[in-house]
C-alpha cells in the first residue's frame, strides 16, 4: 500500500516556479503539521512528539549527503552547513543516543575529505556516528578509501548491524554493483548476510535500515532506486515495525508499504531537482539564492515510540 | 700568400665537418621522423549534462580519445570490460585512453550508471 507517488510532471521550468515547486513538493511528500511556524514531519500514528522524554524512548538523529569537498556555487561552504546542523543537534533538549549518516559523506572519495568529515563529525555530542557509504564515497577504489576512515566494525565490511534501545539497526551498502545503464544493487552476498542477520531477530523488534540509495524506485532514469531491493523488502516484511532511512536524492520523500515505512532525507550540501519537471533533465546541484539554501538543507530526529509501529520523525531545516 | 690550411688541416677539417653533420643529423632525425609520421589521431568526448557527447563514436585503432568533464558534478569513464577506467573526474578534469585493438567498448559513469557511451574501433 503506497501512500505517496513520485513527482508529477509538467511543471513550468521558470526558476521561481521551480523553486516554489521544490518547496511545495518537499511539503507534500511527508505528513506535515505546522506548529509555531516550524514544519514538522510526523509518522502516521502521532500528532505530536512529547517534549518530555518518555522513559527508555530511544531517540537518534539522521543526517545525510554532506559531500565534504564540494565547493561550487550551489554551496561554497559545505563544512559550514554541517557545522550549523551540528549546532542544531547539540542544542536538542534531549541528547540523541547517536547519529546516523546515510551516505555521500565525501564528494570525491579523497582521503582528505574523509579525514575532515570524520574530524568534524566528532564535534557532535554523541558517542557514535554510524555511517553508510554513498556513491560519492565509492569513487576510484570501491569503498576501500571510505573503509579506511569509516569501517564500522573494523572487519573490512561496509555493511553491519547493531542493537540499541531494543531496536535492531542494519547498515547497508547499495553503491557497488552498478550495472550498465541500470541502478545500483545490494548484491547476492549482502542479501545473504541480511537474511542470516535477520533470522535471529524477533518479528516484534523494531528494525531500522540505513542505506544511501532509496530502497524503492523513485525515478529510474536518474538511478534513484535499487535493482534488487525487492529481495531486501521481502526479508523485512515479516517484521512489525520497519523504518528504512535513505539519502541520495537530497529531498524528503516517504513511502509506506504495510509495516515498512521508507524515508529519504534532506542533504547538508545542496538541493537536487525533483524529477519529471520540464526543462530539468538531470540530477545536478541546484543553485538557489543564498538566503534560501538553509531552508532546503536539514536534519531529522527520530524517536522510537513504544507500542507504535512507526517511528516519530521531525524534519528540521537549517533555516526555519 | 700562404694558405692557413695545410693538407693535414684539410683532413682534420673534413673529419670535423663529418662529425658536425652526424651531430646535427642526430638532433634533426627525431624532428624529421616526427614530420614524416602523422601525429596520433585524437577524438574529444564531452561529459555534459549527465551525458557523454557524442554518445557513440567510431575510431581507427591507435586513436586517442579524450573525455572532459564539463559538469558541476563529478563523473567517471569506466568501461564494462574493465579495459579502461578513469579516476573520479571533477569539473574540467580530463581522461584519455588510446584504443589499440578493434572492438566495441561500452562504458558508463559509475556514479550515474544511466550515463552510457560506446567507442567502436574499426580499421579504416
Amino acid at each position: 500500500m503506497s501512500k505517496h507517488d513520485s513527482a508529477s510532471p509538467g511543471h513550468n521550468p521558470a526558476r521561481r516556479q521551480a523553486l516554489s515547486c521544490l518547496a511545495a513538493w518537499t511539503g507534500a511528500a511527508v505528513v506535515w503539521t505546522v506548529t509555531g511556524g516550524v514544519p514538522r514531519a510526523l509518522g502516521a500514528t502521532g500528532t505530536d512528539i512529547p517534549t518530555a522524554a518518555a522513559k527508555n524512548a530511544l531517540t537518534f538523529v539522521q543526517i545525510s549527503d554532506t559531500h565534504i569537498g564540494f565547493h561550487k556555487e550551489a554551496n561554497p561552504d559545505v563544512i559550514g552547513s554541517l557545522r550549523r546542523a551540528i549546532a542544531d543537534i547539540n542544542a536538542l533538549p534531549q541528547t540523541p543516543a547517536f547519529v546516523v549518516h546515510t551516505g555521500d559523506v565525501s564528494h570525491l572519495s579523497k582521503p582528505e575529505e574523509f579525514a575532515e568529515a570524520r574530524e568534524v563529525l566528532q564535534e557532535i555530542h554523541v558517542d557514535r556516528v554510524h555511517t553508510v557509504p554513498g556513491e560519492h564515497d565509492a569513487i576510484d577504489d570501491g569503498v576501500n578509501g571510505y573503509l579506511k576512515f569509516f569501517d564500522h566494525d573494523g572487519n573490512g565490511k561496509s555493511w553491519y548491524s547493531f542493537d540499541q534501545g531494543g531496536v535492531h539497526f542494519i547498515g547497508l551498502n547499495n553503491v557497488l554493483n552498478f550495472k550498465m545503464g541500470r541502478t545500483a544493487a545490494l548484491g547476492d552476498e549482502q542479501i545473504a548476510w541480511m537474511k542470516s542477520n535477520l533470522a535471529g531477530v524477533p518479528h516484534s523488534t523494531p528494525v531500522v535500515v540505513l542505506a544511501h540509495i532509496p530502497l524503492w524506485t523513485i525515478w529510474e532514469p536518474w538511478g534513484w532506486g535499487t535493482a534488487d531491493s525487492a529481495q531486501a523488502m521481502a526479508l523485512l516484511r515479516p517484521f512489525g515495525s520497519v523504518t528504512v532511512l535513505n539519502g541520495h536524492i537530497h529531498q524528503v520523500l516517504q513511502k509506506v508499504e504495510g509495516h515498512i515505512s521508507l524515508h529519504t532525507a534532506m542533504s547538508l550540501a545542496y538541493p537536487l531537482p525533483t524529477p519529471g519537471q520540464d526543462g530539468i533533465g538531470e540530477p545536478g546541484p541546484v543553485t538557489v539564492p543564498a538566503d534560501q539554501l538553509g531552508k532546503l538543507l536539514g536534519t531529522r530526529q527520530l524517536r522510537i515510540v513504544r507500542g507504535r509501529h512507526e517511528l516519530a520523525l521531525i524534519d528540521t531545516p537549517l533555516d526555519r | 700568400m700562404s694558405y692557413a690550411f695545410s693538407r693535414n688541416n684539410i683532413h682534420l677539417l673534413r673529419a670535423y665537418a663529418v662529425l658536425w653533420l652526424v651531430f646535427c643529423a642526430a638532433f634533426m632525425m627525431p624532428a624529421i621522423l616526427a614530420v614524416a609520421a602523422p601525429p596520433a589521431p585524437t577524438v574529444e568526448v564531452n561529459i555534459a549534462k549527465f551525458a557523454f557527447s557524442p554518445q557513440e563514436i567510431t575510431v581507427a585503432p591507435g586513436t586517442k580519445v579524450i573525455w572532459t568533464n564539463r559538469d558541476d558534478t563529478p563523473h567517471t569513464v569506466t568501461s564494462n570490460d574493465k579495459s579502461f577506467a578513469s579516476k573520479g573526474l571533477d569539473t574540467d578534469d580530463k581522461f584519455e585512453h588510446t584504443f589499440t585493438s578493434e572492438g566495441d567498448f561500452s562504458y558508463i559513469c559509475t556514479l550515474h550508471p544511466f550515463m552510457t557511451g560506446v567507442v567502436h574501433v574499426r580499421k579504416q
